[in-house]
């Protein structure tokens, strides 16, 4: 279990192993007591760092297709044009969002016209430029947006999320 | 930054956590949900035999999973004096929204008060009385009794019961439901009959449909899935997309989008079935028009931009072009109505003079009538229409209402399958209530009375007129000056003696003051005057009944704790009841004590049985183990039988042409066109620049009672938004989320600059009772007949207040019209 720690793409996993070592623990503790000590589990799930692309291959308004934290989960990358708040690069006008509308799940679609993802499902819209503020629909979050950082060569890594991605009950799986 | 929870996994339902039944307590919709909870000090887990969905959870769900749930949906709350883990997620078998979740609803669990989450912290948890310069906390005994003796006391002098004015809710889930419309009713109708009493959102006690109840025509008379049956929905001053969220998307969606044209096939055998077509009445594009255009196509949505207030005329003229083309249908209007030939003599519109009153071009309008009423391959076309607050708070109510309902008559649309003429609704219905008949007709027109110095005792029940009632500007001037006075009274005696509180206070209301006791789960802003807070329990912390929009009642089940020491307002009316009883025997008063007895409900349950159960048509079939059974899915009222297990329903009424007239038949109403009818709308609209339209948002429930401690809301909504033209802001010089200022002779308020390119110049949109900028400041005192507030045809100047605050810097105000991609 130790080397497990070190892993970065854990979370529910070995979160849900040493859960249910902790329960057969907890039956073991009534016959035997004091022998099963609890074991610390991290507050918040690890995120992995991927490298989604290179500033260079963006152009502006562009949207590229990514995943993460792994490729279960889909996104979008873009390079808006624009500083934004929450933006990455030399421009402060990269970001990246989840593609999964947090509503029912349907995949959002980038409009460049207005920079917005929006869900042909239930009409929710997603603004790219606010980050991820839900314009209109029926989500009860904004956008997950991820946290992205570059490299001095331009390598645009993804390391973390800020909200629930739809249907995982741990952004990591 | 738009707010971010930075959530990034949740607790996972245990496959043995407890499951109860939800209905939302927020829109008419009712949709169906499920608590799940379980001890704080468990979890589930990804594995299929560790969790409730029996699923894999260590894998990526598809959409419209069943087996997810977002953080909104989540918290902990105290369930039996213990934290537990709470999940309130849609329910994906109940019919009404198939496991949709709205923005509103799906925040219920994170809207419930949880003190590990410091979630609702607003919410009252224990009574609180005036004392020493503040509202301070005691005792339920010590609060009830100051109510009591005060109430006893103005209603023992001259004017008697007449001295006490009453707000109360008397609608269904958070706004009321049957145990608490009848623990109220029971106490003000049965007890005493209190005539100065008001509802929760307008200043009489009345319907908002009188018309149609008057011509036998309840107002809702058909089933959610008409909607997927009908060949053509007419829609009007309704915005469904944002305020019955689930039934637009889960019934009118799919026949729009041809979908459901199975189901009009097996159901509806031997008749041409096509996608369906909608025609939305409303001045204002919508984002139901841009959703509806997106589904259906634009050739099959008629939007009809009205010129506001002038929906009568269109009605007539739809009535006249039908009858002239001979489309009515003939045989029913023989067999189930009387007075068609003398309505449409009296209310006979040409196209050309509706074209010219309405603003709408005459083919437009006769396209409308074709679309309701041209037969199809010669069988009748079947249409529902639907009406919702842009009629019922807007010009002449009472004919404009019995104007859509002879259209819908006429053509043979009420009692049969894809038809119905219905009020979309706002909160859920759960009224049952002793006879009001002693109230009358018109009603009296509280609000008004009170800003004239009348009365001397205020019971308020979940209602905030500061929020929500019109000419609010002046209402809130009076009442402040009223309440003060009754408070510097109160300060100038010990509280601990308690007879000369008494005196003291009654002294202060005859000298022009008023006492005011509000019954809420939160502190409103009407509160922020009142002198005794009761704190009350809502749904789901006490088991509640209601039912939704197509009469679909269920049984919420309390699955936590209410806050503190707050109580189901059934039981609250029924302590206010005991303790009067008791000050009036101590007064020697023997028979007017008697007339409080029958109050002894130790649960919600009693008030239940004594009231719905006893009193309601069809109640003695329902109980709440019956309903429990009945699930999210429920039944629809009225009940007609209890077999095999089941409470039988009515899936619509006047399904056998009978109608709720003494003779049966349902009457045709004329409805004649008088301009502007409330006094001193047509000046209004003379001086002043902008129509301020109003009404509700997506992302807000009712006047923002528990919105105003949610942070994904405010971080959206700081302030009211005002939907504006951009060459009116060039013109005012203001840009997007700028403050102005509303003004208008008869008040003034405060909103966010939205820009709205599909606004008409000159018309303005703006959010109705929000609590950072209250729109009813600025609707004049004008009602109809029947004392039913005109909030819709307000008009005001607007100048600029403030460039856009650091607060609004954030948002977004791209426009929220969804476009195919």
């Amino acid at each position: 279990m130790k080397g497990c720690d070190k892993l970065v793409d854990v979370g529910r996993r070995q979160f849900l192993t040493r859960g249910v070592l902790a329960t057969a623990g907890a039956a073991a503790t009534a016959v035997v007591p004091g022998e099963v000590a609890a074991k610390p589990n991290p507050a918040r799930v690890d995120y992995p760092s991927n490298r989604l692309a290179n500033v260079s291959q963006l152009k502006p308004n562009a949207p590229m297709d990514i995943s993460y934290p792994d490729k279960d989960s889909p996104g979008v990358l873009i390079k808006l044009g624009t500083r934004v708040a929450g933006g990455a690069g030399p421009d402060g006008d990269i970001v990246a969002f989840s593609t999964l509308c947090p509503h029912k799940g349907f995949p959002l679609n980038y409009q460049a016209a207005d920079k917005t993802l929006n869900c042909p499902g239930h009409y929710s819209r997603f603004d790219c430029e606010k980050g991820g503020l839900q314009i209109m629909g029926q989500a009860t979050q904004n956008l997950p947006q991820f946290t992205l950082r570059v490299a001095a060569n331009g390598d645009i890594f993804a390391e973390g999320v800020d909200e629930l991605i739809y249907g995982r009950l741990s952004n990591v799986l | 930054m738009a707010f971010k929870r930075q959530i990034d996994r949740l607790p996972i339902i245990p496959a043995d956590a407890k499951k109860q039944n939800v209905t939302c307590h927020f829109c008419i919709v009712g949709c169906g949900y499920h608590a799940y909870t379980w001890p704080v000090n468990k979890q589930g887990g990804t594995d299929p035999a560790q969790n409730v969905f029996k699923t894999d959870l260590a894998k990526q769900q598809y959409p419209e999973t069943d087996a997810w749930y977002a953080p909104s949906m989540y918290n902990i709350v105290q369930q039996d004096g213990r934290d537990v883990h709470i999940v309130i997620k849609p329910d994906k078998d109940c019919e009404v929204n198939s496991g949709l979740g709205s923005i509103r609803g799906a925040r219920m669990a994170e809207m419930s008060y949880s003190r590990a989450r410091a979630t609702q912290q607003q919410r009252l948890t224990h009574p609180m009385v005036f004392r020493y310069g503040q509202m301070q906390p005691t005792s339920w005994e010590d609060a009830l009794d100051l109510v009591a003796r005060v109430t006893v006391a103005m209603i023992k002098e001259p004017g008697g019961e007449d001295n006490l004015f009453v707000s109360a809710f008397d609608h269904g889930g958070a706004g009321g439901g049957y145990e608490n419309t009848w623990g109220t009713g029971k106490l003000y109708f049965e007890a005493m009959k209190v005539k100065n009493i008001r509802i929760h959102n307008r200043p009489a006690y009345n319907s908002e449909v009188h018309a149609t109840r008057d011509m036998g025509v309840g107002e809702l008379n058909n089933c959610y899935e008409d909607a997927e049956l009908c060949d053509t929905i007419v829609a009007v001053g309704t915005n469904a997309y944002e305020t019955q969220t689930n039934y637009f998307l889960n019934h009118w969606v799919p026949n729009l989008r041809g979908t459901s044209m199975q189901k009009q096939q097996q159901q509806l055998a031997g008749e041409p079935h096509a996608p369906g077509r909608i025609v939305i009445v409303d001045p204002r594009r919508t984002s139901t028009v841009a959703a509806c255009e997106v589904e259906a196509g634009k050739d099959k949505v008629l939007h009809l931009a009205i010129e506001p207030g002038t929906d009568m005329v269109l009605f007539n003229a739809l009535l006249t072009q039908i009858a002239e083309k001979g489309w009515q249908d003939k045989a029913f209007i023989a067999a189930s109505t009387k007075d068609f030939d003398k309505a449409l003599a009296a209310n006979k519109t040409s196209l050309a003079d509706a074209a010219r009153i309405t603003g709408l071009k005459p083919e437009d309008i006769a396209k409308a009538a074709a679309w309701i009423a041209e037969p199809k391959e010669g069988r009748r076309r079947r249409t529902m229409f639907s009406y919702e607050k842009g009629l019922i708070w807007g010009n002449d109510n009472y004919r404009t209402n019995a104007a859509v309902v002879n259209v819908a008559l006429a053509t043979g649309n009420i009692g049969r399958a894809g038809g119905g003429c219905v009020r979309m609704g706002g909160h859920q219905e759960g009224y049952s209530r002793p006879s009001d008949a002693h109230v009358g007709k018109p009603a009296a027109y509280v609000d008004k009375l009170l800003i004239e110095g009348r009365g001397g005792v205020h019971h308020i029940w979940g209602c905030d007129h500061y929020k929500t009632t019109l000419n609010a500007h002046k209402f809130k001037q009076v009442y402040k000056k009223r309440t003060d006075m009754v408070r510097d009274a109160m300060n100038a005696v010990p509280a601990g003696d308690r007879a000369a509180q008494v005196a003291a206070i009654v002294d202060a209301i005859k000298k022009g003051g008023l006492f005011a006791v509000d019954v809420d789960i939160v502190p409103t802003k009407i509160g922020e005057a009142c002198h005794v807070w009761l704190p009350a329990a809502t749904s789901g912390e006490m088991n509640l009944t209601s039912m939704n929009g197509e009469r679909r009642m269920r049984l919420t089940e309390r699955y936590m704790d209410p806050p503190g020491e707050s109580m189901p307002d059934a039981l609250i009316a029924a302590r206010i009841a005991n303790h009067m009883e008791r000050v009036l025997r101590e007064l020697g008063d023997a028979k007017y004590a008697d007339q409080f007895k029958g109050f002894d409900w130790k649960t919600e349950e009693d008030a239940f049985m004594d009231g719905y159960h006893k009193h309601e048509n069809g109640g003695t079939h329902v109980t709440y183990a019956r309903l429990r059974a009945m699930g999210t899915n429920g039944f629809q009222e009225p009940a007609t039988d209890f077999k095999d297990g089941k409470i039988v329903g009515t899936k619509r009424l006047y399904a056998d042409g009978k109608f709720g007239t003494k003779d049966g038949k349902a009457t045709f109403m004329e409805a004649q066109w008088r301009g502007l009818q409330a006094p001193g709308k047509e000046d209004q609209k003379k001086k002043f620049k902008y129509l301020v339209n109003n009404g509700r948002t997506n992302h807000v429930w009712q006047n923002a009672y528990l919105d105003q401690d949610n942070e994904f809301i405010m971080d959206r909504w700081p302030y009211p938004f005002i939907e504006m033209n951009p060459d009116d802001m060039s013109e005012l010089k203001v840009a997007a989320g700028d403050l102005v200022e509303v003004y208008n002779d008869d008040g003034s308020t405060q909103a966010m600059v939205y820009p709205t390119p599909t606004a008409k110049k000159g018309h303005t949109f703006m959010l109705f009772a929000y609590p950072t900028g209250v729109q009813g400041n600025v609707v004049n005192a004008g009602t109809n007949e029947l004392i039913l507030p005109n909030y819709k045809q307000t008009w005001a100047n607007i100048r600029k207040l403030a460039a856009a605050p650091a607060s609004v810097q954030h948002l977004s105000f791209k426009t929220q019209e969804y476009k195919a991609g």
